[in-house]
Formats: C-alpha cells, sequence, structure tokens
C-alpha cells in the first residue's frame, strides 16, 4: 500500500490517485468569501505550496481538506475520498498540523506523544517507543519530561510536528510552518518536511514566503482573496516578475550618481536610491547582466563595497500577478516598480 | 583544510530513520480512546493540581459555613441541621463543578488541542466520553471530601454505607448526564469567561432554588412551585432519601428519567455541533 504511492504519483494529474482535488471549493464566514471557487489537482508525492498574504484564505482552504470544516460549495476529494461524504476515511489517511500549537500545553512532550500514539492505536509499550524515537530524532530528548508551554517556539513546532507523524500519513498538511521561527528552526522544519517527502508523504503547506516555497516546493499555487491567481513551478512564478533585484553599496558615496547611470544603461531599468547614500538597486530582467555591469563600475574606476542578487519577495510576486499588493491596495504603489504592469501574462490557471 | 565528517548520524538521518517508521497500527475502539482521553483529564491533574482547589476547598468551605452559620437559626442547632444539610450540600457541590466540563472543552478549542484531536481517526464522542469519565473522577473525590468532613463533624448517615454509596452513585449518573448540557454550550460560547457567566446564571438559581439548603415549606408558594420543578429538588429528595435509610424510590426513577432525558436531548446536539464546528 505505502510502496506505490511515491514515484507513479509525481506527475501532477497523471493517472493514479490525486492527493488533492477541488473543484469550485467555497468556503464563506458571513459576508466573507474566505475560499471562493478553488480548483485544486494536487499529485502524490512532493510537496505543494499554497502561497498567499495573510487573509488571503489559505488555512481556510486546508481546514476543509483536513475535515476540521465543511465547505459550502463544491467539491474537495482528499486520496480519492470526498471530504464530505467520507470525513473518517480522509482523517485515517492524512495529518494536520495548525498555525498555533496544537497539542495540549499542560501536558509533557513525551506525554503528547504517547497519548496520540493510544488514540491511533499503538500499545502502551510501542506509543512509548515511538514517542521515544520521535523526540530523540527531533532534538527534543532533554525536553521530554516538561510541559510543552515551557517549550521555545521552534522546540514547539517540531512537538506539534512530531504529534502529527507519530503514524506516517499518505498525506500531510502543514499551515505555516515557519511564520515566526528562526532561521535555525526553519531549518530543522524544513529537514523534517524533506525526510517525510522522502518517505513517501505528499505535503501540502501554506506558506507567506516565497523562498519557502522556493526552498521546499515542487508546486506553488498562489492564492488571493480566496482565489487561485496562478500556479506553476517557483521558476515559472518568477519568470513572471523578472529575475529579481540587484542590490550595490558603493565604496564612495560621491560616485552613486556615476554608478546608477552606468548601470541604468547595463540593465535598461531605472537605479531606485534608497536613504542610504552608498546604496542603490536596480529590478534585473537578465542576471547575465550582472558580470559585464560589475566591469563596467572597475573600468571607471567605482569602488564597489559589496553586491548582492535578491530574489523577487512575495509582495513583488504580487504586484505582478495581481497589479496591488500584499498590502490590499487597489492601485500598484507609485513605485519605482513602474514596468510591472506588462508582466502580467503567468501561468494562471 | 578538509573538513572530516563525523559517523554520529546528523539531525537530517535521524529525522529520516524516525519519519520512515511510523507504520499504522490496527487502530483502537471507542472504549480504549475514551479511556486515552480520561487519561489525559488525569494527566492534566497531576501537572495542574491548583484545579482540584473547586472540588476540595470549596466543598469543605461550603459545609463548614452552612453547618456553623446558618445551622443554629435554621433548626435551632447546627448538630441539628446536620443530617438534613449534608446531602444537600453534597448535591449542591457536585452540580455546580459539572460546569468545569464546559471550561475544559472551551479551553481546549482555545488552545488549538481540538483542531488536532477531531483531525484524528478515532470515533468521534471520545474526546467528550473521555472528558466526562475525568470530570466523573472529579466528582467523586468533592463527595469524598464532603463525607469526609461531616463524619469528621459528627455526621453518621441513617442509610449506612449502602446508602450513601447509591446516593453518590446516582448523583454522579445526574452530574455525567448534565454534563452534556456543558459539552454544547462550551462548544457554543467564544470564550471561557463566557462559560462561566452562563454556567452560573444557570447552576446558582438551580441549586439555590430548591430544596438544599432549607425545606421548601418555608418559601412564599410561589416559590414552592419553582422548587417542585426544580430538577435538582427531585436529585436532593432521592439523594436525601438513600442516605436517610428510606429510599423514595419515586424521586430516584424522576432522576433516571430526567438524566437519560439530558443525554437523549444534549448527546445528539452536542455531537452535531462539534462535527459542524468551525
Amino acid at each position: 500500500m505505502l510502496q506505490d504511492s511515491q514515484p507513479a504519483g509525481r506527475r501532477p494529474g497523471g493517472e493514479g490517485q490525486l492527493a488533492v482535488e477541488t473543484v469550485g471549493l467555497v468556503k464563506t464566514f458571513g459576508d466573507n468569501r474566505a475560499v471562493d471557487g478553488i480548483d485544486l489537482s494536487i499529485g502524490q508525492g512532493g510537496v505543494h505550496a499554497v502561497l498567499g498574504p495573510n487573509g488571503a484564505g489559505k488555512t481556510t482552504a486546508i481546514r476543509v481538506l483536513a475535515t476540521l470544516i465543511r465547505p459550502d460549495g463544491g467539491t474537495a476529494r482528499v486520496l480519492g475520498h470526498d471530504v464530505v461524504a467520507e470525513p473518517a476515511r480522509v482523517r485515517s489517511l492524512v495529518s494536520m498540523t495548525g498555525q498555533f500549537a496544537s497539542l495540549d500545553e499542560d501536558l509533557t512532550g513525551q506525554e503528547n506523544l504517547v497519548l496520540l500514539g493510544r488514540l491511533y492505536g499503538f500499545s502502551r509499550q510501542r506509543a512509548k517507543e515511538r514517542a521515544h524515537e520521535l523526540l530523540e530524532a527531533f532534538d527534543l530528548s532533554e525536553a521530554a519530561g516538561r510541559q510543552v508551554k515551557r517549550y521555545s517556539g521552534g522546540m514547539r513546532r517540531r512537538i506539534d510536528i512530531a504529534g502529527s507523524i507519530v503514524v506516517r500519513p499518505q498525506l500531510m498538511f502543514l499551515d505555516e510552518p515557519t511564520t515566526g521561527l528562526d532561521p535555525r528552526s526553519r531549518n530543522q522544519v524544513w529537514a523534517i518536511v524533506r525526510a517525510l517527502v522522502a518517505a513517501g508523504t505528499t505535503v501540502v503547506l501554506t506558506t507567506q514566503y516565497l523562498e519557502e516555497a522556493d526552498q521546499l516546493a515542487d508546486r506553488i499555487t498562489v492564492i488571493d482573496h480566496g482565489r487561485i491567481i496562478a500556479e506553476g513551478t517557483s521558476g515559472e512564478l518568477k519568470a513572471s516578475v523578472g529575475s529579481g533585484a540587484f542590490h550595490l553599496r558603493v565604496a564612495d558615496a560621491g560616485q552613486r550618481t556615476t554608478a546608477a547611470d552606468l548601470l541604468a544603461a547595463r540593465f535598461g531599468t531605472e537605479a531606485s536610491l534608497s536613504s542610504d547614500p552608498y546604496a542603490l538597486s536596480f529590478r534585473l530582467e537578465d542576471p547575465s547582466d550582472v558580470p559585464a555591469a560589475l566591469l563596467d563600475l572597475t573600468g571607471r574606476g567605482i569602488g564597489v563595497a559589496e553586491y548582492s542578487m535578491g530574489q523577487p519577495n512575495l509582495d513583488e510576486v504580487f504586484l505582478a500577478l495581481t497589479g496591488h499588493s500584499t498590502e490590499e491596495s487597489e492601485t500598484p504603489t507609485a513605485s519605482e516598480d513602474a514596468g510591472a504592469d506588462e508582466q502580467k501574462e503567468v501561468p494562471v490557471r | 583544510m578538509s573538513v572530516t565528517t563525523s559517523p554520529r548520524p546528523s539531525y537530517d538521518e535521524k529525522v529520516a530513520a524516525a519519519v520512515g517508521s511510523g507504520d499504522a497500527p490496527a487502530g483502537a475502539g471507542g472504549v480504549s480512546t475514551s479511556l486515552t482521553f480520561g487519561w489525559r483529564a488525569l494527566l492534566k491533574i497531576k501537572h495542574v493540581p491548583e484545579q482540584l482547589l473547586d472540588v476540595t476547598m470549596f466543598p469543605l468551605m461550603f459545609i463548614l459555613m452552612f453547618t456553623y452559620v446558618f445551622g443554629g437559626a435554621i433548626m435551632g442547632s447546627p448538630d441539628g441541621y446536620l443530617p438534613y444539610v449534608v446531602p444537600g450540600i453534597l448535591v449542591q457541590t457536585v452540580v455546580m463543578i459539572t460546569m468545569y466540563t464546559a471550561m475544559t472543552i472551551n479551553n481546549d478549542i482555545q488552545k488549538g488541542v481540538f483542531d488536532r484531536i477531531r483531525a484524528l481517526p478515532v470515533w468521534r464522542p471520545s474526546l467528550l466520553v473521555g472528558a466526562l469519565l475525568g470530570d466523573t473522577l472529579r466528582y467523586t473525590m468533592a463527595s469524598v471530601v464532603i463525607l469526609g468532613v461531616s463524619l469528621l463533624m459528627g455526621y453518621r448517615a441513617p442509610g449506612g454505607v449502602t446508602g450513601v454509596v447509591l446516593a453518590v452513585l446516582l448523583l454522579l449518573a445526574f452530574c455525567f448526564s448534565l454534563s452534556w448540557l456543558w459539552t454544547l454550550l462550551g462548544l457554543r460560547l467564544r470564550t471561557p469567561e463566557s462559560v462561566m457567566g452562563v454556567s452560573m446564571t444557570v447552576l446558582f438559581p438551580l441549586t439555590f432554588i430548591s430544596n438544599v439548603f432549607v425545606p421548601k415549606e418555608s418559601m412564599p408558594g410561589w416559590l414552592q412551585g419553582v422548587v417542585t420543578v426544580n430538577p435538582v429538588t427531585h436529585l436532593v429528595d432521592a439523594t436525601r432519601g438513600f442516605m436517610d435509610g428510606s429510599p423514595d424510590m419515586g424521586a430516584v426513577a424522576t432522576v433516571l428519567v430526567m438524566s437519560g432525558a439530558l443525554v437523549a436531548v444534549f448527546g445528539p446536539l452536542t455531537m452535531y455541533v462539534y462535527n459542524r464546528k468551525s
């Protein structure tokens, strides 16, 4: 049952059972259409990211799929089972880790895991062994006997995920797994996600961070106001916003204007000058212009203190896709990103 | 400088091993999962013993204060009042603490534990049944405290040990049933504070406008009508009957029917709300 789930299902929409399939999914809370007609089809295997700003409807969609709330319209099937008609079947195949710690804070980490093991049907002995194994692997052995309310943010997230894989699910939902974590904890969570995928679990995660989707996900669905606005690989999405930005700090503030003119000619985009008198940045259409640009600068005797190439962030992706930023403004912010409007043709499904 | 790799398994390797080995067991039955949730309630008592104050200190205070402060005025002397008030206080205290069922459920919802549990492939009522089993233990503890203290104060039940045990069992059955009202309330209300407010508003009149502390004959006629239809009055009649050694089978039957009705109405309602909770 477990063996053939990985490679065969890799092709999204292939003959294999889809991990998630929704048609016209709607969920409303009063006047608010939190999920407003979402058609998703997510194949088995790998990581699928649902990317969007706060309030886009990511969490609501995930909660419907995990059978925690009922949809108001449309259908949703998880691993071939309808979430409304067969919720018990769905629950036996998936697990869900919410955005906020969802273990009993009064109990210790060890007790929480044993409790979950028992609920899944492990014997007392086996539940203890499994708890020990997970605590050990997730670097939580020392905190095993401590109440969860006294865990740090990163530890809580790890114990939470451990709780979700006491029995490894076929499909796992992770709601913003790294929001608010420090970089080290974030890397630990990412390692867990990769291990899950390697073991054959399909992971569907929500995130606000393009970088996270980029690092982990095979495919990304971007949603906003309860609707899908784009879907594709991270490469496809980034192609829709250009290749990002080029940031430069010159050694001598007096040379900034010269550098700006020089690079504007090279990149074909306007420099944006920040309040830092040494810094300037450009929208980058083609990253391969960068070496030549650096040569231009040294050729004119302009010292470069540091430079970097940044990925477009979620806000830039949103601006390109929707014409508004994640801050909900109706019109594009009057910034230097004047080219954003032409970038709208993206693989919208 | 070359980097040597240590033979110790890395974090990633340990994680991969642990993640890979979580094969599913056969699954647990409803009784087993309910008991597991009951075990959780016990663990919570172990870690947060303060929560036992309401099942130990309050009953203690009530029995001492009512007997010595009001006993003389109500029945001539504290000793004369004791046989009347012990069954009453027993009922009043345990009925009052049933509302903590609602608090517990509401807390679970607030903290997100509820979501995790609802997403598990277990018999759905088991969270509630388990919580109620844990609560029943608390009711038992409160009963033991009251009976122990009243024993020290000189109370000797005419009904003997059998009468007292039967009285407590009937009380537990009623309170287990009444708790389904609180599970519903716990699911519907937004915060633990509002749960506290609503349940106090229900429970104070319910326990005081009854024959818990004084015979209903001492009250104005219109109030006697209320006392007569109050379920708590019937519960007190049945409990007193057992403890006084003169069982009131009519009251016992009434209590059992009411208990059944409470579960029949609020059990399904609770599960309906539980399944549709968003």
